[in-house]
C-alpha cells in the first residue's frame, strides 16, 4: 500500500483499542525475566563457548604484530582469533569505522581479536595474555583545535550542508535588537543498559544470529557484507533489546566476533561486549560548537536568524546535524544555516536520540531565551510571536499541522508559569529556585513498512514484522493495531518481533518506528480484510469487523469460522508517497523546568518537570508517556552531568563505564507530568500518529539551562552545567 | 593445582549444587550454570544494579561476588519472586505503572525496592533519614535515595517510584 493522500476515515478511528491506555503485552515477561535478550538464548542441546574481545589500546596506526601463544596455551582455550588472522574484511554499508580485519587502526578500542574458551572466565583471562605491538600514529582529538580545519561536508539524508534566504548578514546587522553567542555540547553516549551481545551458530554455510539490535534488515545486511556471504544466509533474531538509543541502528563488533568465533571453533559462541570496551569500541553522539546569531526589530519580530555547528567524526562520516531544527522552528525572513565537519581521529560518532535536534536545541533554546530577555519579553511570548505555520526558508510549503503555541500556552498555564520571577529573585532556605521552558521540536520521519498478518481458524490474529521494541512499547501498539483493525480484544492478538524470517520493517530509530510499524500492520490487516470478505463472499465496501465478527449488511459470521481450516494471511508494506515533501511533517512540544540551585555549592537539583506534546494521533497514552518521561530522563542527564572526557593525548574516551560517564539515577528525577494534545495528522500515515520518542528529549536539557538561569542569573553556555561553571558567580550568600 | 570449587546454594527455595571456576561470580554462576537469565548483566562492575539479586534477604550485587562465597547461602533471584500467572505485588504493580520500557534494567529494580521496603521497615537509615531517633518512614525521597543504586537508562524512575508506593501499600 501506498499513503498518498491524506487519510480518510478508517477502521482505526473508532479507537476501541487504539488511543486507549493498555497495558505493555510483554509487561509479565518483563517483570518475571522470562523475557529473553540476545546473550541469554539457551538450548539445552547446544554446546556454547565463550568469546571475550581485545580492543586496541592506540587509538590510530598500525599493528606490527601480536603475540598470542599464550593466550592459546591458556586452560580451556580453543581459538585465538585476531585482526591480522582473519585478515581483511568487508565494511558495512552503514558504519564508518571498520569493525574488524586488517592491522589499521582506526579508532581506541578497535576490536583486535577475539578469544574464544570453554567458559567466560577462561576467555577473559586469556585475552589479557595477548601481546601486541604497534606503530602508532598521531591524530587529531580536539574538536576546538580541529575546528579551523573542517569543511562543508555532503548532504545528509538528503538535506545540504548549508541554506540561506534572504540578506542574513544584512538584516542581523541592521537589527535593533541582536544576540551573538556560542554554545557547546560535549560527546555523549548512549550507555544503554544492556551492553550489545549477539551469539551465533552456523549451520554449513548459515549463519544463525541471536543480537540485540534496533534494524534487524541494516544489521543482516551488512553482516553479510562484512563476512563477505550473502545475506539470505543469515538468520537473525531480536526479539528483545535493553534499550539503543541509536547505540544498536548499526552492525557492531560483537555480532561480526561471534560469527567469526563460531566459524573458527564450530561451535555456537557468545559474546559480549564488555562494559568498559563498549563506548570507544562503539559509536556516540559527537561534541558540537555551535554559534547563533538572532536580529530582531523592537516588537520582537525576528529579521534575522543564523546557527552554524562545528562537529567531528572519523574520516568517511558525517555531522552532527545540529542546525536542522533552526531551518523550521522560527519565522523570519533572512536566515542562515551551516554545518562544518573536521576530522577526528576518535571512535566514530553516530546517532544518539534526537541526533541533530537532541544538541541543536540545547543551544537554540537558550539563545531564544537570552534574546527574549534582550528584547524584554517573557520568552514564551517570545516564541508564540514568531511561530510559522509554514517552512520559513520554502513558504509554500505549510506544516501538515502544527500547534506549538497551543503547547507553551497550556504548559504555562498547568505549571504555573506566571509565578516566575526576575532571575536569582526567588529564594527558599539555601536554594535559588527558578524556572525555565524551551521548545521541543523534531521532525516526524517515515520508513517504508512491512508485516505479514495470520488469521488462525482459533479467531487469533498473529503479526510477524520485522520490527523491534527496544522499550519503546512496539509489541503492543502493533497488537492494538491488529486488534482494530480485525475487530478483536488484544488478547486475541499474538505479536512476533524481530526476526528476519519476517517482513522488513521501519525498525526501532528517529522516532519513525511506531507511526511507520503500525502503519505497515495496518497495510497488512487491509489486505486481510480483503482475503476474509473475499472468503465470506462480502462487499468489502461494507464489511465491518467487530467483537470477533464479520458483519455485511444483515449477515454476520464469527471471525475464527472465516478463516477457515487452513487460516488466512495478508501480507504487505506500507509505502510512502510525497507527503512529506509537500508537507513539512514534525512534533511539538513544550518543556517546563523548575530546578533548585543551591547557594553555597552551585548543585543543580531538578524540582519539578512537564512536557505538553502534539504529536499527532496517541496510539497508547501508557507506552508514548514513558518515551516522554524515558526522554526527559535524559535530557536531565544532558544538561546536568553527562561528558564523555577527551584525552586529547591519546586520543580516547577516558570514563568509559557506568561509574564514570555520570547517567541520571532515581535521586536526580522528580516527578514527571506529560500532557498529550488530543489531535490528529491525516498527513502522517493512516494511523494519522506521529513520533514522540525523540521529541521528549528536544528542548528538555535547555529548559533546565534556563531554569537555572532564572534561579541564579548565571548562564552557563557550554554543557553540561555543571556546579563548577555556576558557583563563581553565584550571588553572595546573605 | 585446581581452580574450581563445589559449591551449593538454595537458589528460589530449591537445593542447587554446582561446580564453578573460582573466579566465576554470583551473577555468572546464575545465568550461565543455573541459566536463570532473569538476572541482568549490565556492567560487570557494581556500577548498575541490573545483577541485583537477594542473598539470605538481603539485596546484593551479585557481580561483586564470587560464587564461591555463597555456600549455604539462599538467594531469590527474579524467578523466585513471582512468575507469568503469579506475580509478586511489587512485579504486578510495576507492570500497572509501567516502571520500565526495555526491561534490561527491571529485574534487578524490582528486586532492589523489595528489599528497599524491608529495609525501612527494619528501620534502617539512608542518606534523607531525617531524624535518627524517630522511626524510618517510607517517602519518596527515601525510596529514590535508597534505589539509587539501580540505574534505569531508560529512565522509567517516575513511574518506578510510583509502583514502589503503591506497592508498599502506604501512601507516600
Ligand atoms: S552488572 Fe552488577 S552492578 Fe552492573
Ligand atoms: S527499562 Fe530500560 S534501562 Fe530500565
Amino acid at each position: 500500500m501506498k499513503f498518498e493522500t491524506p487519510a480518510k476515515t478508517n477502521p482505526i478511528d473508532n479507537l476501541k483499542v487504539v488511543g486507549q491506555p493498555i497495558h505493555r503485552i510483554d509487561g509479565e515477561l518483563k517483570t518475571t525475566g522470562r523475557a529473553m535478550y540476545a546473550y541469554e538464548w539457551h538450548d539445552p542441546n547446544l554446546h556454547y563457548a565463550y568469546g571475550y574481545p581485545l580492543g586496541s589500546s592506540i587509538a590510530k596506526g598500525r599493528i606490527k604484530s601480536m603475540d598470542v601463544a599464550a593466550a592459546e596455551a591458556a586452560p580451556g582455550v580453543m581459538s585465538v582469533v585476531t585482526t591480522l588472522s582473519v585478515g581483511e574484511l568487508g565494511k558495512g554499508k552503514l558504519n564508518t569505522a571498520k569493525l574488524f580485519g586488517g592491522d589499521e587502526i582506526q579508532h581506541y578500542h578497535q576490536a583486535i581479536a577475539v578469544v574464544v574458551a570453554e567458559t567466560f572466565e577462561q576467555a577473559r583471562a586469556a585475552a589479557s595474555l595477548i601481546k601486541v605491538e604497534y606503530q602508532e600514529e598521531s591524530g587529531t582529538f580536539d574538536l576546538a583545535e580541529a575546528k579551523m580545519s573542517a569543511v562543508k561536508p555532503k548532504d545528509t539524508d538528503g538535506a545540504p550542508p548549508d541554506t540561506a534566504v534572504g540578506d542574513f548578514d544584512g538584516a542581523f546587522y541592521a537589527a535593533a535588537v541582536s544576540m551573538d553567542e556560542t554554545y557547546t555540547t560535549p560527546d555523549q553516549s548512549h550507555s544503554m543498559m544492556e551492553p550489545h551481545a549477539s551469539i551465533a551458530l552456523w549451520h554449513g554455510d548459515e549463519l544463525t544470529v541471536w543480537t540485540s539490535s534496533q534494524m534487524i534488515d541494516w544489521w543482516r545486511s551488512d553482516l553479510a557484507t562484512t563476512l563477505g556471504i550473502d545475506k539470505e544466509k543469515i538468520h537473525m533474531m531480536s526479539p528483545f533489546i535493553g534499550g539503543g538509543f541509536g547505540g544498536k541502528l548499526f552492525l557492531r563488533s560483537d555480532a561480526v566476533l561471534a560469527a567469526i568465533a563460531a566459524k573458527a571453533t564450530g561451535r555456537p559462541v557468545k559474546v559480549a561486549l564488555p562494559r568498559p570496551l563498549l563506548v570507544n569500541n562503539t559509536t556516540h553522539r559527537p561534541a558540537t560548537i555551535q554559534r547563533i546569531r538572532i536580529g530582531a526589530d523592537k516588537s520582537g519580530m525576528i529579521t534575522a536568524i543564523g546557527h552554524e555547528s562545528w562537529s567531528g567524526d572519523l574520516p568517511g562520516g558525517g555531522p552532527e546535524t545540529a542546525v536542522m531544527q533552526t531551518r523550521l522552528l522560527y519565522a523570519g525572513e533572512n536566515r542562515m544555516t551551516a554545518m562544518r565537519l573536521a576530522e577526528l581521529n576518535l571512535p566514530e560518532g553516530n546517532a544518539m536520540r534526537a541526533p541533530g535536534e537532541a544538541p541543536g536545541l540545547m543551544a537554540l533554546e537558550i539563545a531564544i531565551d537570552e534574546m527574549a530577555e534582550k528584547l524584554g519579553l517573557d520568552p514564551i511570548e517570545f516564541r508564540i510571536l514568531n511561530d510559522t505555520q509554514v517552512d520559513p526558508e520554502k513558504p509554500e510549503r505549510p506544516f501538515s499541522h502544527r500547534n506549538l503555541v497551543g503547547c507553551l500556552k497550556l504548559g504555562a498555564e498547568r505549571f504555573g508559569w506566571n509565578d516566575r520571577k526576575k532571575p536569582g529573585a526567588r529564594r527558599e532556605g539555601n536554594w535559588l529556585i527558578g524556572l525555565g521552558v524551551a521548545a521541543g521540536f523534531r521532525n516526524n520521519l517515515v520508513m517504508p513498512s512491512g508485516a505479514r498478518v495470520r488469521l488462525g481458524n482459533d479467531g487469533v490474529v498473529n503479526v510477524e514484522t520485522d520490527m523491534t521494541d527496544i522499550g519503546t512499547g512496539s509489541y503492543t501498539i502493533i497488537a492494538q493495531t491488529a486488534a482494530e483493525m480485525m475487530g478483536v480484544a488484544v488478547d486475541k492478538v499474538g505479536v512476533h518481533l524481530g526476526d528476519s524470517r519476517f517482513p522488513i520493517s521501519a525498525g526501532s530509530g528517529g522516532q519513525f518506528g511506531a507511526n511507520s510499524a503500525t502503519s505497515g500492520v495496518y497495510a497488512a490487516c487491509v489486505k486481510l480484510r480483503e482475503a476474509v470478505a473475499m472468503r465470506l463472499g462480502f462487499n468489502s465496501d461494507d464489511v465491518v469487523f467487530e467483537n470477533g465478527e464479520v458483519r455485511s449488511g444483515n449477515r454476520s459470521v464469527p471471525l475464527a469460522a472465516a478463516a477457515g481450516a487452513e487460516g488466512l494471511v495478508g501480507e504487505d508494506t506500507m509505502e510512502w508517497g510525497d507527503l512529506t515533501d509537500t508537507h513539512q511533517q514534525s512534533t511539538f512540544g513544550a518543556h517546563f523546568v523548575e530546578v533548585g540551585v543551591d547557594l553555597a555549592t552551585g548543585e543543580t537539583r531538578v524540582r519539578r518537570m512537564l512536557a505538553v506534546c502534539a504529536a499527532g494521533r496517541i496510539i497508547n497514552p501508557i507506552t508514548a508517556r514513558s518515551q516522554v518521561i524515558g526522554a526527559m530522563t535524559m535530557g536531565v542527564g544532558l544538561a546536568l552531568f553527562e561528558e564523555l572526557a577527551v584525552d586529547t593525548r591519546r586520543g580516547f574516551f577516558v570514563n568509559h563505564d557506568l561509574a564514570s560517564y555520570e547517567v541520571p539515577v532515581h535521586a536526580d528525577i522528580p516527578y514527571q507530568e506529560v500532557i498529550f494534545l488530543d489531535e490528529t495528522d491525516p498527513m502522517s500515515s493512516p494511523m494519522k500518529a506521529k513520533g514522540v520518542g525523540e521529541l521528549g528529549l528536544c528542548g528538555v536539557s535547555a529548559a533546565i539551562a534556563n531554569a537555572i538561569y532564572n534561579a541564579t542569573g548565571v548562564r552557563v553556555r557550554d554543557y553540561p552545567i555543571t556546579l563548577d561553571k555556576v558557583i563563581g558567580d553565584l550571588p553572595e550568600v546573605a | 593445582m585446581t581452580y574450581a570449587s563445589t559449591v551449593s546454594m538454595k537458589v528460589n527455595g530449591e537445593r542447587r549444587d554446582l561446580e564453578v571456576d573460582n573466579r566465576t561470580s554470583l551473577l555468572d554462576a546464575l545465568r550461565e550454570h543455573l541459566h536463570l537469565t532473569g538476572t541482568k548483566k549490565g556492567c560487570d562492575h557494581g556500577q548498575c544494579g541490573a545483577c541485583t539479586v537477594l542473598v539470605n534477604g538481603v539485596r546484593i550485587n551479585s557481580c561483586l561476588t564470587l560464587a564461591v562465597m555463597h555456600d549455604g547461602d539462599e538467594v531469590t533471584t527474579i524467578e523466585g519472586l513471582g512468575q507469568p500467572d503469579n506475580l509478586h505485588p511489587m512485579q504486578a504493580a510495576f507492570v500497572k505503572h509501567d516502571g520500565f520500557q526495555c526491561g534490561y534494567c527491571t529485574p534487578g529494580q524490582i528486586c532492589s525496592s523489595v528489599a528497599v521496603l524491608e529495609e525501612i521497615k527494619a528501620n534502617l537509615p539512608s542518606h534523607v533519614t531525617v531524624s535518627l531517633t524517630e522511626r524510618t518512614r517510607i517517602s519518596e525521597a527515601e525510596i529514590r535515595e535508597r534505589m539509587s543504586g539501580n540505574i534505569c537508562r531508560c529512565g522509567a524512575y517516575s513511574n518506578i517510584v510510583e509502583a514502589i508506593v503503591e506497592a508498599a501499600g502506604t501512601r507516600a
